[in-house]
């Protein structure tokens, strides 16, 4: 038995990196997805809305532990090969955050006013020119604290790659609390890492709210 | 690799045991957490100047950080100060005390959002305290509340699930136990996923009619 030392606190931090890696991995995957799912959910054709909407039930119907585990366990049945635990997890986290981003987005579209899509389209703009220079920025406006706020989210719910084995800021935790037995001091500092990442966005996410409602 | 789903359904009463626990562990963690944010909402609105601090402290500690963290704090850390929790138990004090955060901020909401002209418009009426209160804060804000509030609901229900990481015994825990015994970790958990499926659709239906049965007078916009 030994104590908590610098060493494992080298340890904590350069495992955080892994937890950056999920963010922007599961950000620059799932963003692009959620933006399609938002679209879909917000399209003229029917189908194409009842399919976003069938997906977003399905994957807000799980638990994103068992999402993880659906992935890490499913990869290898349906694909045959093994897959190394961060793309699995890479999968998963995408799924999520298509699916909440998504949902998020769509609120945003929604809010901006029906009107505008048509006096777009009363210009003669395409529809995607319609989303593109009308829609949309408006709709990015009122989209983005709630954005933020799910980026936190985000964050937090990484730490749920440890049950696989992905070796991240709460595995690197879990690790250090078995070689050190001092639960108490490992998963204060652990929790704290986590706290100074997600307090800013949090303050952000409220200040940004705060000034769209002065707008209105 | 083949799927191969009938070993599983000899463990049928098990995993209905599971979700029995889930349910159980998403009940309580539901009423304690809306008592402490009944009363975290109007303290925070109306409290000495500390206990407002406090409580604020209260929920951005618990709104940034992982829930796993909270809940491996818990249940490693209090036998160091003396209090040992079995692992279902510190579950549903950890998940109380996180929804708890988010319960206060949802009915704080809720609260800020009726009018105080309202609340002296029903005293100009003559309507009692009693009435004021049932009828101006009450029922409104409970409108106000109620998407917000079910859907955070269900992400409790889904997030019990974190329970099993300090082997709780619940669903996804019987789920871990069903994977040792029978090696088909796939099928077994997607099928565990599939019965938080239709707990949390079930659960959606309901709130769905409850929200139309209840809140039927005309909003004024």
């Amino acid at each position: 038995m030994r104590t908590f030392n610098e060493a494992d606190l080298i340890s904590l931090f350069s495992a955080l990196r892994w937890t950056v890696v999920l963010v922007a991995l599961a950000l620059a995957c799932g963003g692009p997805l959620a933006l399609l799912l938002a679209l879909m959910r917000s399209s003229r054709l029917a189908p194409l809305r009842w399919l976003a909407a069938g997906v977003l039930q399905l994957v807000q119907g799980v638990p994103l532990l068992g999402l993880l585990m659906f992935f890490y366990f499913g990869m290898p049945v349906f694909l045959g090969i093994e897959v190394p635990s961060l793309v699995a997890v890479g999968v998963a986290f995408t799924a999520y955050t298509a699916v909440f981003l998504g949902e998020i987005w769509r609120g945003g579209i929604e809010a901006v006013k029906q009107t505008q899509w048509e006096a777009a389209a009363c210009l003669g703009l395409t529809r995607w020119q319609q989303f593109r220079y009308v829609v949309g920025p408006q709709a990015f406006r009122m989209a983005l604290p709630p954005t933020v706020g799910f980026l936190v989210q985000l964050i937090k719910n990484t730490s749920l790659a440890s049950v696989v084995g992905f070796v991240e800021l709460a595995r690197a935790g879990q690790m250090a609390s078995a070689a050190t037995f001092q639960p108490l001091l490992v998963y204060s500092v652990v929790a704290a890492i986590y706290f100074t990442l997600c307090l800013p966005l949090t303050v952000w996410s409220r200040k940004l709210e705060a000034r769209l409602n002065g707008a209105r | 690799m083949t799927l191969n789903f009938s070993q599983l359904w000899r463990y049928d009463d098990l995993l209905l045991h599971g979700a029995l626990l889930t349910l159980l562990l998403t009940v309580i963690a539901a009423v304690a957490g809306t008592l402490i944010g009944v009363c975290g909402a109007v303290l925070v609105r109306g409290g000495p100047r500390p206990v407002r601090w406090a409580i604020r402290g209260y929920i951005e500690v618990i709104r940034n950080t992982p829930a796993l963290i909270q809940l491996f704090i818990i249940f490693f850390v209090l036998p160091s100060l003396g209090l040992r929790l079995p692992p279902f138990e510190a579950a549903a004090v950890a998940l109380s005390i996180y929804f708890g955060a988010y319960a206060i901020e949802i009915i704080r909401a809720g609260l800020d959002a009726i009018p105080r002209a309202q609340l002296e418009a029903g005293e100009c009426l003559g309507l009692t305290r009693w009435q004021v209160f049932r009828h101006i804060v009450f029922l409104p804000a409970l409108r106000t509340i109620y998407p917000s509030f079910t859907s955070q609901f269900v992400l409790l229900l889904l997030g019990t699930s974190l329970a099993s990481q300090v082997s709780a015994e619940e669903l996804f825990h019987t789920g871990g136990f069903i994977d040792s015994r029978t090696f088909r970790s796939f099928e077994v958990y997607a099928v565990v996923c599939a019965i938080y499926f239709a707990l949390v659709m079930a659960f959606k239906l309901v709130f769905a009619g409850l929200q139309r049965l209840m809140f039927r007078w005309p909003v004024r916009r």
